[in-house]
């Protein structure tokens, strides 16, 4: 190319050094990062992940209207499950494939998955086989319900009220769904990403340390 | 034998504020508090090893009402703020509070929405005491600089006195956001 | 809606009544006890709704008991949690993979170790680094574990003991405990809450000096031990008070999620050392301890015997201990700090300072980035799991490729043993209320979190 580039003429210079903007130093404040939507695994599986699914499809005719995505990621076995077939799947898992225990409900709020923002995920245990899968279902937050499990397992109980005190989601069926570790009349749930960590900025012989959610760091 | 055979005269001479100052601190009974981390350090402080029975402490009464001192030992959440203000509140005067720890003295590594940032925004607090958890060794010195406390403070007109050069004192201070340190 | 008995010219400032949609509300704060007696007495009003709060010498820690009894029998029993709720798995959100260790040991705080073990455990399986960990960090890991696990069951039986009356075990507990805050003070710096167990290894290798230091204490702890179980295990009293209470078979224990001494109380040899093995645990020679008796009596036995297997298995891994890195090798993971303690404390050692300005760049550099930034896990899930006194011990780390964790869960097994105290207590007395509760042995920092 043979242009020659005119110089624009400089506007004003502000000085090289002090905060403007996010003060974000590192370089990496134009990259976009997506979040990786990983797809469903190929089979074989792998380990004994082939026998539980298939043991699963067998049991479970609907398996293919329930089931939306079967992942095996680190050595570890996540069934993505329909929210209105959850009781059904679990169901059959604690009865024909022997997982008798589940250890809880994990819950997790992606805001960028429009439609899918809340998840909650069952570890789930077989103490006769000594196999470990885990379920997932996603629930968008206009109706963040999802049937509960506590008449599966019982130790559900307190796992589902602390997932609705700290996400919101909303348990259908559970006997007494209130808070648990917030205070009753808490507004809010604190776990959501949308709600602020809550802490103060800390002043200490004129300094202020802003608290961990406000201060420049990387992602 | 002792000091009785010292004196002259078989006479002791002292001022009401010193006796009363060392009946109280020579006998001050903890109320139990311990909420998290630290409580596992003052129940340590309280075994063979660091003893506070040394110090007639040892007995850790649970009723608030037979308690002078409150170690407020641990985080404290803002569901517990209102428990540790009416087990303050139970507990007859003269008491005293030591903020145990960092998560009690003011809010420690945890800066968030759970968390009351400092137990003195719930009770009155006479010592703080830092650490993560402090050690046993820790408590026990908070403990003997409040014993000094203890037995220096003044009652009646005196106390009214120091109280109100405590306040002006304070009112004339340099607030802390105007305290340079080293970054001025 | 709420009326005041103002009709009562002699109304008990201290014992005010008040009807509620539930029937009488009493508030009890002090005065008279016999006045309230006969006044509940007089409303033939048979069950009575005791609050045993959340500041109470008995319960284990901030946990509140509102118990429905029935004279002196219990008839329903609800607990009350989340008065030490610290919103520590947000605040680990804000803070970078390594740092997360120091605030996920304080969830906990009986068995930091285990808290950091099992967080570690599921970072590494993000990182995909599992079989890169050294074997001498595996084994140090290993060692604080069961170290930690006798201290912990020291404290469950100390405190345990103090609830139902006996104040002597817990002073020989506690003693006891001294030795092993000794070997944690000496190995990692701290007696409580070490941030010592890391992604990709441990922080710092033993001090030159450890391994006869730490023969020692086993063999004083082998000693010592045999003390407290001489005071409690065949004591008339301490069966009476524990035998057959608290029942909770083995249908109920699965059920209700409970694992740890409670679920192999009922005979279950279900130990996750041996069932699904981490850190080099299927190397080591140990039994699994069970009871059959379902009850306060079994477990406490269990945890007895589980020291003595601590024991065994700490001298195991004392003899496995070989020269070797104790962090993993890639650079771009390995926490880069060499600490040493000098005249003004633990710091970097001076080696590793003069490595880092005088010889190469690249520490240098790979140091300031990994403290400042920290490291990157590759997006995805993970639950790792160990078995800490209590129980299972899960952390599900969800990571979306940052330096920041995604989000950290942790399934802590108080919290699901908590939710048998109904199943345990309804039914029996008051007493033996505290005495289940003492042998779920809860903490109640890692109920709340």
């Amino acid at each position: 190319m043979s242009d020659i580039v005119k110089s624009t003429p400089k506007v004003a210079d502000h000085g090289a050094f002090g905060v403007s903007g996010t003060g974000d130093t590192s370089g990496y404040g134009g990259l976009v990062r997506k979040s990786s939507q990983i797809g469903s695994s190929e089979r074989p599986f792998g380990s004994y992940f082939d026998e539980v699914v298939d043991d699963l499809e067998r049991a479970y005719p609907s398996f293919s209207d329930a089931i939306e995505k079967v992942i095996v990621d680190r050595g570890e076995l996540t069934l993505h499950v329909k929210s209105a077939r959850l009781s059904e799947v679990a169901l059959i898992l604690r009865d024909e494939l022997k997982f008798e225990m589940c250890m809880g409900v994990s819950g997790a709020h992606y805001p960028a998955e429009t439609g899918r923002e809340l998840h909650a995920l069952y570890p789930l245990l077989s103490l006769t086989r000594n196999q470990r899968i885990r379920l997932e279902v996603s629930v968008p937050d206009s109706n963040p319900r999802i049937p509960s499990l506590v008449e599966i397992w019982a130790s559900n109980n307190w796992q589902e009220r602390e997932t609705y005190d700290m996400f919101g989601i909303i348990f259908d069926g559970h006997p007494a769904l209130t808070r648990i570790m917030m205070p009753d009349d808490w507004p809010g749930h604190p776990q959501r990403k949308d709600y602020p960590l809550g802490g103060i900025p800390v002043e200490y012989k004129g300094a202020t340390v802003p608290p961990p959610n406000e201060r420049r760091s990387y992602r | 034998m002792g000091i009785e055979e010292k004196l002259p005269s078989g006479f002791l001479l002292t001022s009401v504020e010193k006796l009363a100052g060392y009946m109280r601190k020579n006998s001050l009974w903890p109320a139990t508090f311990g909420l998290a981390c630290c409580a596992i350090e003052m129940m340590a402080a309280g075994a063979g090893r660091y003893d506070l029975a040394r110090f007639g402490m040892e007995v850790f009464r649970a009723s608030p009402r037979q308690a002078d001192l409150m170690i407020v030992a641990g985080r404290v959440s803002n569901k517990m703020a209102p428990v540790l203000r009416q087990i303050y509140d139970q507990m007859a005067e003269p008491k005293w509070v030591i903020a145990m720890g960092a998560c009690a003295s003011s809010g420690g590594m945890f800066n968030n929405y759970a968390i009351v940032q400092g137990v003195d925004h719930v009770v009155p607090v006479d010592i703080y005491l830092p650490g993560c958890p402090p050690r046993p060794e820790m408590l026990m010195d908070a403990i003997l600089k409040l014993h000094e406390q203890i037995g220096n403070e003044k009652l009646g007109i005196n106390r009214e006195m120091i109280v109100r050069e405590v306040e002006a004192a304070a009112l004339a201070a340099l607030p802390t956001h105007q305290m340079k340190g080293l970054l001025a | 809606m709420t009326t005041f008995n103002t009709s009562n010219q002699n109304a008990d400032p201290y014992a005010s009544v008040r009807e509620t949609t539930e029937g009488r509300v009493y508030s009890v704060t002090g005065g008279d006890w016999d006045d309230l007696v006969t006044e509940i007495g007089a409303t033939q009003e048979e069950r009575v709704v005791v609050n045993m709060g959340p500041q109470h010498p008995s319960t284990h820690g901030v946990l509140r008991l509102i118990l429905e009894l029935e004279g002196e029998t219990v008839t329903e029993v609800r607990c009350g949690i989340g008065y030490l709720h610290t919103g520590i798995e947000k605040n680990i959100e804000y803070r970078s993979w390594t740092q997360g260790v120091t605030f996920v040991t304080r969830m906990d705080y009986l068995a930091p170790f285990f808290n950091e073990a099992a967080y570690c455990l599921a970072v590494e399986k993000l990182l995909g680094i599992t079989d890169q960990i050294p074997e001498r960090a595996s084994i140090i890991r290993v060692m604080l574990m069961e170290f930690n696990r006798i201290s912990s069951h020291l404290v469950a039986l100390g405190t345990g003991a103090l609830e139902l009356g006996a104040l002597s075990p817990m002073i020989f507990a506690f003693r006891e405990r001294e030795l092993i805050l000794n070997v944690y003070e000496m190995i990692t710096g701290l007696r409580m809450n070490s941030a010592y167990i890391r992604p990709g290894g441990v922080a710092m290798d033993l001090p030159e000096d450890a391994i006869p230091k730490l023969r020692e204490i086993v063999k004083e702890l082998r000693t010592n031990l045999k003390d407290t179980e001489k005071l409690l295990v065949g004591n008339t009293i301490w069966m009476k008070r524990t035998v057959g209470v608290a029942y909770l078979d083995l249908p109920g224990c699965i059920s209700l999620g409970v694992t740890g001494p409670v679920l192999r109380s009922t005979g279950l040899p279900w130990d996750l050392r041996k069932t699904q093995p981490y850190c080099g645990y299927e190397n080591y020679d140990f039994d699994v301890v069970t009871a059959d008796s379902c009850d306060v009596y079994g477990r406490f036995l269990i945890r007895i015997y589980e020291m003595e297997q601590s024991l065994r298995i700490i001298e195991q891994a004392l003899d496995k201990l070989k020269p070797g890195p104790v962090m993993v090798a890639d650079k771009k993971i390995a926490w880069p700090a060499q600490l040493a303690l000098s005249g003004d404390g633990l710091g970097n050692s001076l080696d590793h300072i003069r490595e880092i300005m005088g010889s190469s760049m690249e520490s240098l550099i790979h140091h300031f980035k990994l403290v400042t930034e920290g490291f990157r896990v590759p997006a995805g899930q993970a639950y790792a799991t160990v078995e800490s006194p209590r129980g299972e011990l899960g952390a599900h780390v969800i990571s979306d490729g940052g330096t920041k964790p995604y989000r950290v869960h942790f399934r802590d097994p108080s919290f699901n043993n908590l939710q048998s105290t109904s199943a345990m207590c309804e039914g029996s007395l008051i007493a033996d209320v505290v005495a289940a509760v003492a042998s779920i042995d809860p903490v109640m920092g890692g109920v709340d979190r």
